[in-house]
């Protein structure tokens, strides 16, 4: 078999045996970058002599991940790698630390190549928000590939990398992984440790991953996981996490179907295929429940307000005073004024001016409060849906990957992108995308698996055995066949 | 018109822990350390950074809670406190907000009528911000007190004078020293007051319309500055004119308080819940291991110290007002030692030594237990007074055990009866005019007399054995 259609598994058992060096594996990828990059855009930095560093000195016999190549989101911290965010505002900024999860995966012997490219601060849904040009879908270049992980999965998806790491504050993980056609887990909120992210929604921020298959996923996911003493939000593991009660089929599972993921305003492809999907489930022994998530009309309004409020707060950092540009004036107001008017995009400032408006003084209550009302009561209906089922089954998003400037001047429309992504952050519950079918114009469809807190290995063998009796996740683009 | 005052302090007290709150950075000297020593990723927040609550700076300031008498909240939020300024690497504080650790206290303060309750809101943590300082044509900015931690301690305005808040700031920082949770150095800013203050006429409840002063350092600025606002306030009141609700600086030069900012220009903080970190939580095991570890308070050892050791009331508040001095006192009882001769020989001359010296209790020579030797050669007869006062001289010097000195230098008192009456002897016979004199009647002559003897003996002559060979020798 190629390279390119090896599992994680499989590269691992070639490098072990000798058939292949960690080298040659690491400088397969840095061919396949180098080809397909001006088409795609999906990094920002790329170091082929530290890949090359790394995977010659990579000595790990035991860690299934030894020498295997990862492409990084450029919201996470690699000390060596410049850090900007997708953001201007910290263009030539060199970090000078690792995030604990990429450290981890480093140390199990991980060949980082590089960092892709992020709606600035991971803020949008489609990389059309990066300081740095929009990444390309590589199924249609005229497409978007979704975000704000958008460069992490257009190189998975382009064969650019076998696995990558994104961040998922609302949906940037689970939409970019569905536009692209593959598999991606946002974890348990606190699961993996956040030092070394930079933060946009703290409390809905959380590391996750994609790649071609839910396989691929998951050595990646277990080496990250855990309590992290730089991180006080972060928590120990399950020792005995929630499995299937059969590895072989889906007998005994319970999976709800809540009838406000689908409703009118989804594409009828996407409707379709995760119906499909869902009867893929039926026929694996599950037993389809339907049930009510009733808050969910809400979920975008409180996710734009608490999010935008904690980013109007995370975001003060960035006021020219201790690292990159800073804009020369006259009085310390025009310092902060100039430098975080001319480098701040304009979806960034949005944010931080909605997320202000919600936590000023007489404005408070009825917006912020509010908001983190309407996040109890949803946190609630998962709380209550999982006392009668085991999973959940969903669209990831209502379309298809859209056109290069579709929601050009209406920022509202694509926020309404991310409303059966948003719920499972505001509740902290795990989110796992797999690809379930195309539309009528060849794009990727996604559907979404959400379980309770600390259920993602349950969800993994959900997804497993889903992608043992389908294909969808070989389906690959072209640039990549 | 009369008018009274009514005051109320929020104090800023740093917290002395090994490290700052949110990181791992040493706290080091804000006015000796070389500028941005003491600075990480955390506190100098760089992207991806997170803030994790040193436990010490929790202890600590649960310590104050309890010797306040204040509930130690089993749950408390930290908050995120935002605005802009260089020194403010985040661009929010984390701050206790809505919850404070510590709510509802109580202090007791003495005042010109008596013993008073001041009664103390809350208690809650934060961290510092760094430094600016403004050079020709910049600013430079020293992190390494962003971060260090802070404890607000918020009265009621229960005060009603400057000497009342004064007594409060005094007692307060007693408390703090002895906690160990504040070195008290006012010098270094370690302790800083914000004072609010209104008047009311005389006789009337509704609270006057009040200002906040800021960045007070020192007892004195905050009693001078208060005392500037309550005259200030009272004189704008007779004239018909109405208290603004304002922030307020200290020009300590001209004496004088200056408007900072008006009411309408009032910073919006827009405080929300800390994502970042959880809510805090106490729970009982942690708070019995703190009570357990708290050191009995000022006032309660000036009261087993009356109660035990019958020292006068002024002794028992001297020797209390430092736990360090409190504790040598202590240890030099225990080694045997009269309290009261110890009192007296630690607020006489020891205390005279380290005002001449400038060293502080924990700094001397001296040990309790030296000191306890001195007084017993004293008491046994061994050392006269006025040489035990240059043996102490001489321990606090070098530090050698007082015993050897006396040795060494010969001051060991003479006891010996045939000696003494030999210097008696000489005396008598070197002065016959002035025994003539005794003899016939001016019995004041024989001090004079005693005098020389001692002289002679070089100071070292038992004084009782002396006076007895000499009246046993004029009268014989
Ligand atoms: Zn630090």
């Amino acid at each position: 078999m190629k390279i390119k259609d090896l599992s994680l598994a499989g590269l691992k058992e070639s490098l072990s045996s000798g058939e292949m060096k960690s080298t040659e594996l690491t400088r397969f990828y840095l061919d396949c970058i180098g080809e397909r990059e001006t088409d795609v855009n999906a990094f920002l930095h790329i170091d082929e002599k530290y890949a090359l560093a790394k995977a010659n000195s990579a000595n790990c016999p035991n860690s299934p991940l030894c020498g295997i190549p990862i492409a990084i989101k450029d919201v996470l911290m690699v000390d060596g790698m410049p850090a900007t965010a997708g953001s201007k505002i910290l263009e030539g900024y060199m970090p000078p630390f690792t995030a604990t999860a990429v450290k981890k995966l480093e140390d199990a012997g991980m060949v980082i190549v590089g960092k892709t490219n992020t709606d600035e601060f991971a803020m949008g849904s489609s990389t059309e928000n990066s300081a740095y040009g929009v990444t390309h879908n590589p199924w249609n270049l005229d497409r978007v590939p979704g975000g704000s992980s958008g460069g992490s999965a257009a190189a998975v998806a382009a064969g650019m990398v076998p696995v990558a790491l994104g961040s998922d504050t609302g949906g940037s993980v689970r939409q970019p992984a569905s536009y692209c056609g593959i598999s991606g887990i946002k974890p348990t909120y606190g699961r993996i440790s956040r030092y070394g992210l930079s933060a946009y929604g703290s409390s809905l921020d959380s590391i996750g991953v994609l790649a071609r298959s839910v396989a691929d996923i998951i050595p990646v996911f277990k080496t990250m996981v855990g309590k992290d003493p730089l991180d006080a939000t972060s928590v120990e593991s399950p020792t005995t996490p929630r499995r299937l009660p059969d590895a072989e089929s889906l007998k005994g599972t319970r999976i709800g179907v809540p009838k406000e993921y689908f409703v009118e305003g989804t594409q009828v492809e996407v409707a379709g295929a995760v119906r499909e999907a869902i009867q893929e489930f039926k026929k694996m022994g599950a037993e389809i429940i339907p049930i009510s998530l009733p808050h969910t009309e809400y979920a975008i309004p409180a996710y734009y307000i608490l999010a935008s409020a904690e980013a109007s707060a995370n975001l003060a950092r960035f006021d020219g005073i201790r690292y990159t540009q800073r804009e020369g004036a006259d009085t310390l107001a025009e310092v902060y004024n100039q430098t975080r008017g001319k480098l701040f995009g304009e979806e960034v400032k949005r944010r931080i001016m909605l997320g202000t408006y919600a936590l000023s003084a007489g404005y408070y209550d009825a917006f912020y409060g509010q908001a983190q009302k309407v996040r109890t009561l949803i946190r609630r209906d998962f709380e209550d849906a999982f006392t009668k089922v085991d999973a959940i089954a969903t669209p990831v998003a209502p379309t298809t990957a859209f056109k290069i400037g579709a929601h050009g001047d209406d920022p509202l429309s694509m926020y309404l992108e991310d409303i059966f992504t948003l719920p499972a952050n505001l509740a902290g519950v795990p989110g796992l995308a797999l690809p379930v079918g195309f539309d009528d114009a060849n794009m990727p469809i996604g559907m979404q698996l959400m379980g309770t807190r600390f259920s993602e290995e349950l969800l993994f063998d959900i997804g497993k055995i889903y992608q043992r009796e389908t294909s969808w996740h070989e389906m690959k683009p072209k640039m990549a066949r | 018109m009369k008018y009274e005052p009514v005051i109320g302090l929020e104090v800023h007290v740093e917290l002395a822990t090994e490290s700052k709150i949110f990181c791992g950075c040493p706290v080091v000297d804000s006015v000796e350390a070389e500028p941005n020593i003491a600075v990480c990723p955390v506190c100098s927040a760089m992207p991806g950074t997170l803030p994790v609550v040193n436990e010490r700076a929790v202890e600590y300031a649960m310590r104050v809670g309890m010797a306040l008498g204040c509930k130690i909240e089993p749950v408390s939020i930290f908050a995120r406190k935002n605005y802009f300024y260089p020194d403010l690497p985040k661009g929010y504080q984390i701050s206790q907000f809505e919850e404070p650790l510590a709510t509802n206290g109580e202090m007791l303060i003495e005042t010109e009528d008596g013993e008073k309750v001041i009664r103390v809101l809350r208690a809650h943590l934060e961290e510092d911000a760094g430094k600016l300082t403004h050079v020709e044509g910049a600013s430079l900015v020293d992190l390494n007190r962003a971060g260090v931690p802070l404890l607000e301690i918020v009265s009621q305005p229960d005060m009603h004078s400057a000497a009342e808040a004064r007594a409060y700031a005094e007692n307060l920082r007693e408390i703090l020293r002895y906690l160990g949770v504040n070195s008290g150095d006012m010098e270094k800013g370690v302790i800083r007051f914000e004072a609010n203050t209104s008047v009311r006429p005389v006789g009337t409840e509704k609270l006057g319309i009040r200002t906040e002063v800021k960045n007070l350092n020192s007892f004195r600025s905050m009693e001078d500055a208060i005392n500037c606002e309550i005259a200030r306030q009272s004189k704008v009141l007779d004239e018909g004119g109405e208290v603004d609700q304002v922030t307020m600086g200290w020009d300590e030069e001209k004496g004088q308080t200056y408007v900072m900012r008006g009411k309408e220009d009032a910073h919006d903080y827009r405080y929300f819940p800390e994502p970042d970190l959880p809510p805090l939580k106490v729970d009982d095991a942690w708070r019995k291991r703190v009570r357990a570890d708290l050191p009995e308070l000022p006032r309660a050892k000036f009261e087993r110290f009356l109660a035990d050791f019958k020292l006068s009331e002024y002794d028992a508040k001297v020797l209390v007002s430092d736990r360090a001095i409190a504790e040598y006192f202590e240890e030099t009882v225990n080694n045997g030692a009269k309290p009261k001769a110890v009192a007296n020989w630690m607020t006489g001359e020891l205390f005279a030594l380290m005002n001449q010296t400038e060293v502080s209790i924990d700094e001397i020579k001296v040990t309790p237990k030296a000191l306890a030797e001195l007084i017993s050669l004293v008491s046994e007869g061994k050392i006269n007074k006025n040489t035990a006062k240059e043996v102490l001289g001489e321990i606090f010097k070098s530090g050698k055990n007082p015993q050897a000195i006396v040795e060494k230098k010969g001051l060991a008192q003479v006891s010996d009866t045939a000696l003494i009456s030999g210097f008696v002897s000489s005396v008598i016979n070197a002065h016959p005019d002035e025994v003539t004199s005794y003899r016939s009647g001016k019995t004041g002559v024989a001090n004079w007399l005693f005098g020389q003897v001692m002289r002679e003996a070089r100071g070292r002559a038992n004084p009782q054995i002396l006076r007895e060979e000499l009246m046993k020798q004029l009268d014989g």
